[in-house]
């Protein structure tokens, strides 16, 4: 589904990702983990479609060019991003925008819009997988949300557009245990066989819930080791510190 | 932004019909029109007062006006720039009706008729699908009036000025300058010399207007300037919600908009009065335009009276309005809901001017000034507690969005209070359309003009939520238009 190759991406002449190597299948999860700073949001980033980067290499992303295609095309194709910091947008409903949002990638793809009956009951079926209230559907898109309540929002907005390619951005953050349980109980049951999900996280912790098929960890720009869900465990011993030899090998000084 | 060319294609068909509207008010209609030749003196005047077989004591305030004019100098204070206007080269008299008198509504010029279904306007009284009684003004002069029958059953007077001075000269002569002096600044002055018509509108005590009353002004003809007068009178008790919309034909020169409103709210009485401003801005380079130079103010002179302005102000090469209350009763309240934009190169000095005097007076003002292309605007506001006002509260929200890097938008609260116990509370915030919302809709699917459309009605829905239904779509859809191409 997925194929990055040798890619690199500098801001202001600073190179944030140095090579990165990277293959999905539908229905994997991969997990992303590393230091602060190793690049990681930055990836999540460039595969969106975020502008201000100067890029080198490939994404492939069903036989399409990724890179060449707007943040809105990306999205018509099937790519999601819940977001680290979902921003506010006050004055709009979470549920307009919602079936806003829907209904330009039902338009993009040939399908015929909903009306504001059919989304709301999708709407409502969908927010029972993160356990939100109601209400949140007619407050202002994250506006006065608690850390917990965006990240649920995000998920909510997952299930609702059904992406191919799901990119998860430290929704760990900030979260209690319960609150942490509940989205990860919702991410796991939009896991399916056509669809594949990069978790990007700092802590083993969301690994216990989210179980991944592959892990990798970044730093300084580069994948520097890949393995299965026991190598967070490992990360988890060791610490990032561990690694270096790896960074040693790939010429990398930290 | 990445690849522009492909993002246009996912604007929904509305949204790009909209767009290729442009200025869709544009159209110039072939009338019949009957004008004054230009420049202004006090043959002009008289001529106009002629015109309209006014009674001498209305030609004399004309007269007392105009000398006063003459003595004045245009301010100079707001934040506009425009080069000196010409006021000999205007024409202050155009009347698009033909000479015969009309006496029902079939008989108006099919071509006005036309022009009002072009607008989406009508002034045909069986279709009574819209339950808003319209004033229809072109130019100089009030061209047809519904619904007027219905009303008069309530006993209430919705009809153009010149008719109510004939019909109604006791009204007009105790309540006419009476919340805008003739002498009150240098474009009232103006206009009242040289006001050709506008709407009158009287509400008797206890009566709750039974609809919507609307004006719609239309300038048509060329280098005329519009001078309308409106007076509304709101007797003790009583209720009326007042609509009033504008547009005008694209036209390279500049034209002169200077309007004068007053509004009377007596005991208990309320006035709501809204405004959807969309006259023509000048083009992309700031060629052409209306000049809008308007003087509004409501007179809450009773005991717990209430008027509330709610506007939006989308179009004029320049707009310089503030529209505000004299809270001379005691409880009563003002409030002024504001969404303006300026875009292209329009620029926009506007804001409002509460006046406590009366005792616990109330006053809100909500202002969303919202800059893009190379668009200036300034929100410019006063408060003012005076010595009687006791208890007076006040607050102010002035948020301004800018849209790219070349518009500016400025802030110039005034607050003077001369009472111990008034309150007077500002808020205010700039912010930009932030990239990061931007991405944040696009990452969802939302083409980027659709967003920033959606984010910038997000902004003003706090005054869109006190435009009657029909008009809050209306303004949206607006917002949308003069918006487009201002990203990427």
């Amino acid at each position: 589904m997925l194929k990055i190759k040798e890619l690199r991406a500098s801001i202001d002449n600073k190179e944030i990702l140095r090579g990165v190597n990277l293959e999905l299948k539908a229905g994997e999860v991969h997990a992303i983990m590393g230091p602060n700073g190793s690049g990681k949001s930055t990836l999540a980033s460039v595969l969106i479609g975020r502008d201000g980067y100067e890029l080198s290499g490939s994404v492939e992303y069903e036989g399409q060019d990724l890179l060449a295609l707007s943040p809105e095309e990306r999205a018509a194709a099937g790519v999601f991003l819940a977001f680290q910091h979902p921003v506010e947008i006050p004055g709009v409903g979470n549920a307009y925008f919602m079936r806003t949002a829907l209904n330009s990638l039902r338009r993009h793809r040939g399908q015929e819009e909903l009306d504001a009956v059919d989304f709301l009951s999708l709407a409502q079926e969908r927010m029972k997988l993160v356990e939100m209230d109601p209400t949140f559907m007619n407050r202002s898109v994250n506006e006065g949300f608690s850390g917990g309540e965006k990240k649920r929002n995000e998920i909510w907005q997952m299930a609702i557009l059904e992406p191919k390619f799901a990119i998860l951005d430290e929704t760990d953050s900030g979260l209690d245990i319960d609150a942490l349980r509940i989205v990860a109980s919702g991410v796991n049951a939009l896991r399916s066989e056509g669809r594949a999900m990069l978790v990007i996280t700092h802590h083993q912790r969301l690994l216990d819930f989210i179980v991944p098929d592959y892990v990798h960890v970044m730093a300084a720009g580069q994948i520097v080791r890949s393995g299965d869900k026991n190598l967070a465990l490992e990360l988890e011993e060791t610490g990032y510190a561990g690694l270096t030899p790896s960074l040693a090998q790939v010429g990398v000084a930290l | 932004m990445s690849a522009p060319t492909t993002t246009t294609s996912l604007i929904s068909d509305e949204v790009r019909e909209l767009a290729n509207q442009e200025y869709q008010y544009g159209f110039v209609t072939d009338i019949e029109t009957e004008v004054a030749p230009r420049g202004l003196n006090e043959e002009i005047i008289r001529l106009i007062s002629a015109k309209k077989k006014e009674p001498e004591w209305l030609l004399e305030w004309r007269l007392k006006a105009y000398r006063h004019w003459l003595t004045l100098t245009p301010p100079t204070w707001q934040h506009v720039s425009y080069g000196p206007i010409d006021y000999q080269d205007i024409i202050y008299y155009a009347d698009p009706r033909p000479k015969k008198q009309i006496s029902s509504m079939d008989e108006v010029d099919p071509e006005l008729r036309e022009m009002f279904n072009k607008l989406g306007i009508s002034l045909g009284e069986q279709e009574r699908l819209s339950g808003v009684a319209v004033d229809a003004i072109v130019d100089s002069v009030s061209v047809a009036t519904t619904f007027k029958d219905k009303l008069a059953k309530v006993g209430v007077i919705f009809c153009s000025f010149s008719e109510a001075v004939h019909e109604h000269p006791e009204l007009v002569r105790k309540y006419l300058g009476s919340v805008v002096p003739y002498k009150d600044n240098f474009f009232a002055t103006l206009n009242s010399a040289v006001f050709t018509d506008g709407s009158f509108c009287y509400i008797p005590k206890g009566v709750r207007c039974p609809m919507e009353l609307s004006t719609y002004f239309r300038i048509n003809a060329a280098d005329t300037g519009q001078f309308e007068r409106t007076l509304i009178i709101a007797e003790e008790g009583s209720y009326v919600s007042y609509l009033e919309g504008c547009t005008a034909p694209m036209r390279d020169k500049n034209q002169l908009h200077a309007a004068v409103v007053e509004l009377v709210a007596l005991d208990d009485a309320q006035i709501k009065y809204s405004t959807v401003q969309n006259w023509y801005p000048g083009d992309a380079n700031g060629k052409g335009g209306i000049y809008n130079f308007v003087t509004k103010r409501g007179m809450a002179s009773g005991r717990n009276s209430k008027i509330s302005w709610t506007q939006v102000e989308t179009g004029s090469a320049i707009t310089w309005k503030y529209p505000g209350v004299i809270l001379k009763g005691d409880n009563s309240v003002g409030e002024f809901y504001s969404v303006a934009l300026t875009a292209r190169r329009q620029q926009a000095d506007t804001g409002s001017k509460m006046v406590h005097i009366g005792k616990n007076t109330k006053s809100t003002i909500i202002s969303k000034g919202i800059s893009a292309g190379h668009g200036q605007m300034t929100y410019r506001g006063l408060v003012d507690m005076r010595k009687s006002a006791v208890g007076a509260r006040n607050f102010t929200q002035c948020d301004s969005l800018l849209i790219g890097k070349d518009c500016a938008s400025n802030t110039f609260p005034y607050i003077e209070v001369k009472n111990q116990t008034g309150q007077v509370e500002h808020e205010a915030s700039t912010s930009k359309i932030g990239e990061e919302q931007l991405l944040y809709c696009r990452q969802r699917g939302i083409p980027e003009e659709e967003a920033v459309s959606m984010i910038v009605n997000g902004f003003c829905r706090e005054v869109f939520k006190m435009l009657p239904m029909e008009f809050a779509v209306e303004a949206q859809k607006l917002l949308t238009v003069s918006l487009e191409g201002s990203v990427g």
